[in-house]
């Protein structure tokens, strides 16, 4: 490993004291001037990706090579390219629209002329778009190949066989081998489509403009103005502020009631002294080894106004629909619900993390004289907390994310005055449950649902920002090895 | 430890040793109770839950009556979920895409993390930076993309998208299993590549026979994923074709799909959620030594 760390910086050391841009500028300069000063091949191999190594009876890889190039070129003619020069170079986002219907006597029905459809404009663009670098850095891949080859010969060295180049990559650059699906997954499934609701941020992609019967636009950050608004009926700014201040309160008090009684519990249940441990922890887990869309489906029937809690108290309490006090009642129950299936799994963490504390440090404690609170105190709790901060980060972030416990609870709602009106929004929305109700309600606005995206990606990495830095656990990934 | 004991004055011991064993029983009897208590109240919705899928009272209108006049337990509702739904048919098609996401998932993650964490290379550090920002992102909000996407490649209402879209992602939750893979020795696999291993027989050979609590917690997890996913389901599945359901869909459909339907249907729905609970539930605490090993041991740096 270490071998091939150093082989690998040495031709970079030049570039090292300049700044980043030098450094780039520094790289580029030499690559280009390596083409100029390169060999027929490699000069060939920038117009037609694979002669340069066909030209060195690298058949395969070369045949490869133009193979890709042909899809590409295919695939820009025949599809993509028409889309991406919409997306990058019109302006707008398709300027056809469907026209009304008229009588045809032919049909002899009404029918409409099909325009153009924003929607797979702004879709397949982005997807033309992320070929198009994949492509350049295949391209890349293949004149540096065609460069190293140059080189080899030089030195007199013959060029890696098929075979050799193979087995390179099960050895020395195992990693691709081991990253190139996972991450065509991660392109497909998830930068593409975040690109895509990225961009839909600057348009009007809403109810009313939806293809593809209607056209939608750019309208840069008008969306984002909109979501700074106190304009009556349609400024986002009072709801949305309201909504984040649910959501940092929840993710808060989620995040640290179950933690902290979680350790409580795992505390309890592994003293010493504590008999039928088995018991009591199969007692917990069971409420969270049953999928959650069970139980919290479950729990908002029996919450319900005439569920079985209401029989069983004789009460008619709507536990989850009361709106007093900004729908105080159904933000506590959620809270309690939450606690129900998050305290087991802090227990059940606890519990590892608790038979992993050295022994010896306990016993020194012990031997000094500390009683069981200061062993907790002062021992085990900043031992479980220095070893979880990770895991407490993660769940905070996951809670501001906490989409099935308010949506199999409440729906998001109850819907009351204060919230209504503005994006469909309701008093027990987090961002993520808003975000959801306006891409599926019946008065879509999808370029608002992004915008709350983007606000919930900020909150995110202003969290985890601020918590990372300070958390050493991270850092240092190659202690213990 | 011996010597701990031996140190301790034996005087001191005896005069505190009769308050201290009331103070002992006083404890044990308090935290007694409140475990019986929580205990309790933590197992009460789950055993309603249960015993609701075996009440075959006929008037299933007064549901919520704990223990109506008329009260008849039976088999009742587990025939009505197996002949009146498609149940059986949406627990093999859960199963179905389980398996197979998991399969999936556990390789792809298990691959980025072990790239991650015993490789060295210039993208290393960029594509973790790049992974965590996009975590920060909430999953949905690519949902409309994801099935734009699926219908664009004619794959829409399958349960390969599902499959796809379930381990797409799998990538980024690398970052247990990297823990875990960062725990393990570097002398090992060096003493493997002087006798000659290529990193590839260090993968397979070497580092995955070692990691069997981060393996075992992967496969766990991810099996247990698409039991309980409905959303992208609900997106990707059309709600006209309850023959391609999973079970997390079709039971949640079972009592939201009209106004009428949770008094009609809620005793089955409890019957399907026991079959489900007592499988995934029994599945889960069986394996749960793995899960908390899995939790942990990539945390567990100290």
């Amino acid at each position: 490993m270490q071998l091939v760390e150093t082989t690998e910086r040495q031709p970079q050391e030049n570039f090292r004291r300049m700044g980043p841009a030098a450094r780039l500028f520094g790289k580029l300069k030499a690559a280009v001037l390596s083409v100029v000063h390169g060999s027929l091949a490699t000069k060939l191999s920038c117009c037609f990706m694979g002669v340069g190594q066909i030209m060195r009876k690298q058949y395969v890889k070369g045949i490869l090579y133009a193979l890709l190039e042909v899809l590409f070129i295919l695939f820009m003619v025949f599809f993509g390219g028409s889309y991406m020069a919409k997306l990058l170079f019109s302006g707008h986002l398709g300027t056809v629209q469907e026209t009304e219907q008229v009588w045809n006597e032919e049909l002899d029905r009404y029918v409409s002329i099909p325009g153009e459809n924003s929607m797979l404009i702004l879709l397949y663009g982005v997807v033309a778009l992320v070929m198009c670098v994949l492509f350049v850095l295949a391209w890349g891949m293949n004149v540096k190949g065609s460069v190293m080859n140059d080189r080899l010969l030089a030195e007199g060295k013959p060029v890696n066989t098929f075979k050799q180049d193979c087995a390179l990559y099960i050895n020395r650059k195992f990693y691709v081998t081991l990253l190139a699906v996972p991450l065509i997954g991660l392109t497909v499934f998830t930068v593409m489509p975040l690109i895509f609701m990225i961009l839909i941020a600057f348009t009007n992609y809403d109810y009313q403009h939806l293809p593809p019967s209607k056209l939608f636009d750019w309208v840069g950050f008008a969306n984002f103005a909109n979501l700074f608004s106190l304009a009556d009926g349609t400024g986002f700014l009072k709801v949305f502020l309201l909504i984040l201040a649910w959501t940092v309160i929840w993710a808060f008090v989620a995040t640290f009631s179950n933690y902290f009684l979680g350790i409580i519990l795992a505390k309890m249940i592994n003293r010493k002294r504590t008999k039928l441990k088995r018991l009591w922890r199969t007692m917990f887990v069971i409420a969270i080894a049953i999928p959650q869309f069970i139980t919290l489906l479950l729990m908002s029937k029996i919450l319900d106004g005439d569920g079985i809690v209401n029989k069983i108290l004789g009460v008619t309490v709507y536990w989850l629909g009361d709106t007093k006090y900004w729908s105080l009642l159904p933000r506590l129950t959620i809270i309690f619900v939450n606690m129900w299936i998050g305290i087991p799994y802090t227990m059940l963490m606890t519990t590892g993390i608790l038979m992993n504390i050295p022994q010896d440090m306990l016993e020194a404690a012990r031997l000094e004289g500390a009683n069981a609170w200061q062993i907790f105190t002062k021992i085990e709790m900043p031992y479980i907390f220095h070893v979880t901060t990770p895991y407490l980060i993660t769940q905070f972030v996951g809670n501001i994310n906490n989409f099935n416990v308010i949506w199999l609870l409440t729906g998001g709602g109850p819907g009351d005055n204060l919230h209504y009106g503005v994006g469909n929004s309701q008093s027990t929305d987090l961002l993520v449950t808003w975000l959801y109700r306006m891409t599926t309600d019946t008065n879509v606005q999808y370029g608002m649902a992004s915008v709350i995206g983007i606000a919930v990606f900020v909150l995110c990495g202003f969290v985890s920002l601020i918590t990372y830095n300070k958390s050493k656990a991270v850092k240092n990934e190659e202690d213990f090895q | 430890m011996m010597e701990g004991e031996n140190k301790r004055p034996p005087e001191a011991k005896n005069k505190n040793s009769l308050g201290q064993r009331t103070r002992n029983i006083c404890v044990d009897t308090a935290v007694y109770i409140i475990l019986a208590f929580f205990g309790i109240l933590w197992v009460l919705p789950i055993l309603y839950l249960v015993y609701t899928a075996f009440r075959v009272t006929p008037d299933t209108g007064i549901i919520n009556t704990l223990f109506p006049e008329n009260l008849q337990l039976g088999f009742g509702n587990f025939e009505k979920l197996f002949q009146k739904t498609d149940f059986g048919i949406w627990f093999w098609n859960t199963l179905k895409v389980a398996a197979c996401s998991c399969a999936l998932t556990t390789l792809f993650t298990l691959m980025t993390a072990y790239a991650l964490s015993r490789m060295r290379f210039k993208m290393r550090k960029p594509l973790m930076n790049v992974m965590l920002v996009l975590g920060m992102f909430p999953g949905f909000m690519s949902m409309i993309a994801v099935y734009f996407i699926l219908k664009a490649m004619g794959m829409l209402n399958s349960h390969l998208a599902l499959i796809l879209v379930y381990s797409g992602g799998a990538a980024m939750g690398y970052y247990i299993a990297k823990g875990f893979f960062d725990t393990i020795p570097r002398s090992l696999e060096e003493a493997a590549i002087l006798d000659g291993a290529s990193q590839w027989t260090v993968f397979w050979r070497v580092i995955l026979p070692l990691s069997k609590p981060i393996v075992v917690y992967t496969v766990l997890t991810s099996f247990i994923g698409p039991w309980g996913d409905f959303i992208f389901v609900n997106v990707i599945i059309n709600n006209t074709t309850p023959e391609k359901f999973t079970l997390a869909l079709g039971l949640y459909r079972l009592i939201n799909s009209d106004n009428g339907a949770f008094n009609t249907w809620f005793t089955t729905f409890c019957a399907g959620a026991s079959i489900v609970g007592l499988l995934i539930g029994g599945l889960f605490i069986f394996m749960q030594k793995y899960y908390v090993e899995g939790v942990t041991s990539g945390a567990v740096k100290d």
